[in-house]
């Protein structure tokens, strides 16, 4: 579904992305994993569009989106929540999802007809609050949501534009064990409706979610697998597991 | 077209870039390091010149009142930095643009109540009224080459303060990284202090040069202020070095401009379309110059921030 | 809803109490109240919704006029052609400007948006044949409706409507999908983009839409005085626009009409009044009403940046 091939980036004389060549299969959760500084989120950024390579290509479902603008890789399917929470803070949660459905269908180019007579719109955003488990608070302002909930609701947005394929960066980022419990369920149930590429420190939410796991280590891919084969590989439990082993 | 009058007008676009250099160099110290709109900065300019004149009156001497006026608006620009634009870091870029218009409004009126409504005179030391012969046969007015040489002089004391010294290090420092220079430990706020009445005092020197060529009136900074902004945004913000470039090419282009696209068009265009269209081209020149330079570039030339 | 009705009738009663007290000269002032109004809720679409701090509004204010005035002054009169023609012009003016200045961001689109309006403000003034620097009358005000529009009231009650037009047109694309996009926008902009939304195309339409509002504004002050200046293009132009927003509300439906109607009145006030111990305290202190406007500028700014329209509603602007 994903395929990145040689791709490299570079910001001044630092390299953040050392000729990468992955590929996500359709259907997959496919956990990136990595210490800090590894380069996981410039890779995220690359794939949604929000930077461009500096070599190498980025295919997704057979086209080459290398140059597409990252507005239209999210037409496209490709959608990606943030690891550091980027909602609209003084919208509600159904209007902070209400908008994600209004990118993906139709114009917004529309300067007369009131938003409020779309009643699809609501609906479908109403269902998704469902989904991540905020119907409860859906008139809530965004910002005034507990951390966890603005976690689910970043997730919210990226899938509220109905992609094929997922991003998440660091969904379980600042949570305690309840919030994350409750993350990782959402995260299973859309297993059968989307692609995930999630990039994650917990390395129980990893094992229990992922299909394959791809490591990271100073912008180049190490070691790419099974969990079970990962979990055993000496250069990844030297380079990263071991790390935290030997501390 | 003869080779004087391009080495004439070349000497005029070196003299006008440079002036706007003092202007420019302060203005974008200030938005690099505070990350602040500052449109005062041209008040600052007008009650340089405003000083200098009243100065130059009361002591007869412009040697004397030079270095006066200068203290007197670096104080001007310190107080003003202390009471007022202190409150405006860190607030939105619409506040920082209203606040400032206001103490354009304010001191255009203080200025007018104070002076009143008419130009002041402030003339060229009387040694350098007259012109002086360069090689090649061109007679230049000799205070304009004072300017000159004022200006290279500072931007080479600038060059060595923001290059070589720790103070300028730290200039250089608060201008690319902010966070990264309070967590240094720089005494932030005493910096920028420095830094504003730094910016006044250039922009007073600009002004008291300037005065005996332009006239010293409300509103003069008005004008040159947006001329500043256009060099700030060719050249870079935070950049001391963007500020020189940019200025010498604003300078040069505006005065070349203005002197021979009239010249220009009178050569192909009726004179009617000519005497129109070559001022009206020539004001325009060096916005288009900084939509261009923008295309390609769109943080200018040096930006301090990478 | 009420208050909004309230206040129209007030509106348009307004010039029938003037007219029986035999006083037109405050119809007139109330229409250019009006007219600076439209220009400062146009100002307010691309500022307080759009949060485009753009600095250079006159030049769509002013361009808007200028070509009111030149067609006037080559024969054409009719509005049905020229205010148009007003509008369009500005619209161009704003799609040239804004597809340069949009690709910047922060303080250097502020500063660009500046530079570019002080360039319109040169290319109008350098029309030596159309006024120059001395600004151009026009033979009178437009023609083309079955009413004379040189009778103060008929000018007035079209003014009002045009006015009541914008407002609502404001009120409606708030409330559309285009609305809740800017907003969007505004409040994260690269969410925004993340999410689908080309984000340079909105705001560059709002951009123009501002711009073209703008436009019909200058077409109605060239009618009011019969004259163009070109201090109407000035950059000091934009900025008084950009106080009048502040002080209305910034991104609110009515604030640039309380802040224009404000602004004026406060204007108004201080050099058609003398109070006699203040000008006993300050001498000629009616030529010094740019003072008053700064301090109470500054004072905004500092104490209550949600203006007036933040302080009548008593919340935060949504």
């Amino acid at each position: 579904m994903l395929e990145l091939r040689n791709v490299s980036k570079h910001f001044g004389g630092v390299v953040a992305t050392d000729d990468v060549t992955l590929e996500v299969a359709l259907g997959e959760v496919h956990a990136l994993i990595g210490p800090n500084g590894a380069g996981k989120t410039t890779l995220i950024a690359q794939i949604s569009g929000m930077l461009s390579v500096d070599a190498g290509r980025v295919i997704f479902e057979g086209e080459d989106i290398t140059r597409l603008p990252a507005h239209a890789r999210v037409r496209a399917g490709l959608a990606r929540s943030y690891q550091v929470t980027s909602i609209f803070r003084r919208f509600s949660v159904l209007e902070n999802l209400a908008l994600a459905v209004q990118a993906r269908s139709g114009s917004s180019f529309s300067f007369w007809r009131p938003l409020a007579a779309e009643t699809a719109l609501v609906d479908e955003a109403r269902a998704l609050a469902r989904d991540i488990d905020l119907h409860e608070k859906q008139d809530v302002a965004a910002g005034m949501l507990a951390h966890g909930e603005q976690r689910a609701l970043e997730v919210g947005l990226a899938l509220a534009t109905r992609p094929r394929l997922l991003l998440l960066d660091e969904p379980m980022a600042g949570m305690g064990p309840q919030e994350s419990a409750r993350m990782i369920g959402l995260i299973e149930r859309l297993r059968s409706r989307v692609t995930v590429l999630l990039v994650e420190h917990d390395m129980d939410a990893v094992f229990r979610l992922a299909s394959r796991i791809s490591v990271l280590v100073n912008g180049r891919l190490i070691a790419s697998g099974a969990p079970q084969a990962i979990r055993r590989d000496p250069e990844v439990r030297r380079a990263y597991l071991g790390e935290d082993l030997a501390a | 077209m003869s080779g004087l009058l391009f080495l004439e007008q070349s000497l005029n676009g070196l003299q006008f870039g440079l002036m706007l250099f003092l202007l420019a160099a302060g203005l974008t110290l200030v938005f690099g390091i505070m990350d602040m709109i500052n449109l005062a900065h041209g008040s600052l300019y007008m009650i340089g010149a405003y000083l200098m004149a009243t100065l130059a009156q009361a002591t007869g001497s412009f040697w004397i009142a030079l270095p006066l006026a200068l203290a007197a608006t670096a104080l001007v620009g310190a107080i003003l930095e202390l009471t007022l634009l202190r409150r405006l870091y860190g607030r939105d870029h619409l506040a920082q643009v209203l606040a400032t218009f206001a103490v354009i409004l304010i001191a255009n009126e203080v200025v007018r109540i104070v002076w009143g409504p008419q130009p002041l005179l402030l003339n060229a030391p009387p040694s350098l009224t007259g012109p002086v012969t360069l090689p090649g046969g061109l007679q230049y007015a000799s205070y304009r080459l004072l300017i000159i040489g004022v200006g290279i002089l500072v931007a080479l004391l600038l060059y060595f303060l923001i290059a070589k010294t720790r103070v300028g290090m730290l200039v250089r420092a608060g201008a690319s990284n902010r966070e990264m220079a309070l967590a240094m430990g720089v005494d932030i706020r005493r910096l920028f202090t420095a830094v504003f009445a730094l910016g006044a005092a250039l922009c007073a020197l600009a002004g008291a040069m300037l005065g005996p060529i332009l006239a010293v009136q409300v509103g003069m900074g008005e004008n040159i202020l947006i001329l500043a902004f256009v060099v700030i945004v060719i050249g870079g913000i935070g950049s001391i070095r963007g500020a020189l470039v940019g200025a010498l090419l604003v300078g040069i282009v505006d005065t070349s401009g203005r002197a021979f696209l009239p010249l220009f068009f009178g050569v192909f265009l009726p004179p009617q379309f000519a005497s129109a269209a070559g001022p009206a081209l020539a004001s325009v020149l060096i916005y288009l110059l900084m939509a261009v330079v923008l295309f390609f570039r769109p943080q200018g030339l040096f930006p301090a921030r990478g | 809803m009420k208050r909004v009705l309230a206040c129209f009738v007030v509106l348009a009663a307004f010039p029938l109490v003037m007219q029986a007290m035999d006083n037109l000269f405050y119809v007139s002032l109330a229409s250019r109240m009006l007219i600076y109004a439209i220009a400062a809720t146009s100002l307010n679409l691309a500022l307080g919704y759009g949060g485009m701090v753009s600095f250079g509004h006159a030049a769509f204010f002013g361009a808007g006029a200028y070509t009111v005035a030149i067609l006037a002054t080559e024969g054409i009169s009719n509005l049905w052609l020229a205010w148009p023609a007003a509008v369009v012009v500005a619209a161009v003016a704003a799609l040239m400007i804004g597809a340069v200045s949009l690709r910047t961001r922060g303080v250097y689109f502020i500063m660009i948006t500046l530079a570019f309006a002080q360039m319109v403000y040169y290319i109008f003034v350098s029309l030596k044949e159309y006024g120059g620097e001395d600004g151009l009358p026009l033979p009178g005000r437009s023609s083309g409706l079955p009413l004379s529009l040189a009778d103060d009231v008929t000018w007035y009650y079209l003014v009002l409507a045009l006015f009541a037009a914008t407002l609502y047109g404001l009120y409606r694309l708030s409330r559309s999908r285009f609305g809740r996009v800017i907003e969007a926008i505004r409040e994260n902009e690269v969410r925004a983009e993340a999410i689908g939304f080309p984000v340079y195309r909105y705001k560059l339409a709002c951009f123009v839409l501002s711009g073209a509002a703008a436009g019909l504004a200058g077409a109605l002050i060239a009618n009011q005085a019969s004259y163009v200046s070109p201090s109407l293009l000035h950059w000091i132009q934009s900025g008084t626009l950009m106080i009048m927003v502040i002080l209305g509300g910034v991104g609110t439906l009515w604030g640039g009409a309380l802040g224009a109607i404000a602004l004026l009145a406060l204007e108004h006030l201080i050099s058609d009044y003398q109070i006699d111990w203040l000008e006993r305290l300050a001498p000629n202190y009616q030529d010094h009403a740019g003072l008053a406007v700064g301090v109470v500028l500054l004072a905004i700014v500092l104490a209550a940046p949600q203006g007036l329209a933040g302080m009548l509603s008593g919340k935060r602007r949504a």
